[in-house]
């Protein structure tokens, strides 16, 4: 079983846990999930983007990074 | 124009970053009180003007703070981030601001049906309660996009005094997704006014909504006319209000009419406010079909400080379209963002004068294109004159763009 988050917020998606209220049941494999779904918690990532996590990595590969300069 | 100064903060450590906005964020529970500023005001002096008190601020004491405070310096580093985000301080003022709007929602009625009042006096005070019902769309704006069961709730309940409970699915899975294409009814285009534009937001945004519950109730395996729907409760929370205060205030006439303009209006706000943030902006289509990826480039800002602070940083806009999920205490500014000249409520009034928004946002749209108007998303039925206004001066041939 294989977990994978979103790398703008950090959302994770676990294969054992799944996410009921996207009606995904517990054991539902990151394969059967559709190509268009999105972050359920910010949205503006699909499925492509997500990153493979292995289970001792989470919230250290990616996390919510601004892709912009700050203004100096 | 004000004098711009430009985030002394940003080289400041992380652990030393002072929040100086801290306290002021406080204006932002006081600001949806302020029809009931204007009914105290009403009954110590007598005067109907008062009734305008919310719309005079928004639409012309606001504006004139923005020019006299004129921009930010603040702008937490990135590394300070984390420790505005984990600080509940900030989060405990949103929740605050929900019962406010409901206080000044029943007030406002009960005072309709009790008070001797004018018919233009009871439209005057329906139209700055709708202000703050817009308010209350920033507010369930700023909690819909929260991860937290709770959050979401609260704003379900604050978007249901305004009836507008669908917006932080429409919100966040259908304009976070869609915008600056022609896909989102929450972009506006190039030469399209704020009228035509809300004929098209409004129902569009209803119905996208609609159509992704769908789409999720479908894998669920749930009814779309059923609680699990999130469109359906706070629906029935908006019904259970309006009709508890038509039961509890009687059926009066001035109620009748009160009531839907001050809903309207909210709408209003928040299709002004959907009308500014993108105007003209247009995401380019990759090989794929598929569009670029929103970019910062792709929301107009606005740096002010006095509009910021009643409308909780959502003025920052293409940090919070890039973060969707980050709270507003941490919201950034950052250089060669598209820019508004005015912070919102300026603009809301200009957009309500079609050739005035135009003059002053047109020409910004081009010069955003680099003059390419193949670039910009323009409305088909003005699409000739924007070509006749611009092609002459554009630095390349204009080319059909999406529609």
């Amino acid at each position: 079983m294989a977990r994978y988050q979103c790398p703008d917020c950090s959302y994770v998606y676990d294969e054992v846990r799944g996410e009921a209220h996207e009606g995904f049941p517990p054991n539902t494999l990151w394969a059967q999930i559709p190509e268009d779904w999105a972050c359920p918690d910010c949205a503006v990532r699909d499925k492509p983007d997500f990153i493979s996590l292995d289970s001792d990595e989470v919230g250290e590969k990616v996390g919510p990074r601004s892709s912009l300069g700050a203004k100096q | 124009m004000s004098t711009i100064a430009r985030n002394p903060s940003a080289d400041t450590a992380p652990d030393r970053y002072v929040d100086r906005k801290r306290y002021l964020w406080m204006l932002s529970v006081v600001w949806p009180a302020a029809p009931l500023i204007g009914l105290y005001l009403v009954s110590m002096t007598g005067l109907g003007v008062f009734y305008a008190f919310t719309l005079v601020v928004w639409y012309a004491v606001i504006p004139a703070l923005d020019v006299l405070f004129g921009h930010d310096p603040n702008n937490p580093p990135e590394a300070a981030v984390a420790r505005l985000e984990a600080d509940r301080y900030y989060r405990i003022l949103t929740y605050l601001t929900v019962p406010v709007h409901y206080a000044s929602l029943i007030v406002s009625a009960w005072w309709v049906v009790t008070q001797p009042m004018a018919w233009w006096e009871v439209v005057a005070l329906a139209l700055s309660l709708g202000i703050v019902n817009g308010l209350a769309l920033n507010t369930g704006h700023e909690l819909g996009h929260k991860k937290e069961a709770f959050d979401r709730w609260m704003a379900k309940i604050v978007l249901a005094v305004v009836g507008y409970g669908h917006f932080f699915i429409e919100h966040n899975k259908g304009h976070h997704r869609d915008v600056a294409t022609p896909e989102d009814p929450a972009t506006s285009r190039m030469g399209e006014s704020i009228y035509k534009f809300s004929l098209r937001e409004i129902p569009g945004a209803f119905k996208r909504a609609w159509n992704l519950e769908k789409v999720r109730l479908e894998r669920v395996n749930k009814g779309i006319w059923s609680l699990d729907n999130e469109i359906i409760p706070p629906l029935l929370i908006t019904v259970v209000l309006y009709t508890s205060l038509l039961l509890a205030f009687g059926p009066d006439p001035k109620l009748l009419v009160f009531l839907p303009i001050q809903i309207a209006f909210g709408w209003w706000q928040l299709t002004s406010a959907n009308y500014i943030e993108h105007y003209g902006l247009l995401r380019e289509k990759m090989a794929d079909g598929r569009y670029e990826r929103a970019q910062p480039r792709h929301s107009w800002n606005s740096n002010h400080i006095a509009s910021n602070l009643i409308l909780f940083h959502l003025q920052r806009h293409s940090d919070h379209h890039a973060h969707p999920t980050r709270s507003y205490q941490s919201l950034r500014d950052f250089k060669d963002l598209p820019e508004l000249p005015s912070g919102y409520p300026g603009m809301f009034f200009m957009a309500m004068i079609p050739p005035v928004f135009r003059s002053v946002m047109d020409r910004r749209v081009v010069e955003w294109a680099g003059g390419d108007l193949g670039k910009i998303q323009i409305d088909g039925a003005r699409r000739k004159q924007i070509e006749r206004k611009f092609s002459s001066a554009s630095r390349q041939p204009a080319r059909a763009s999406a529609e």
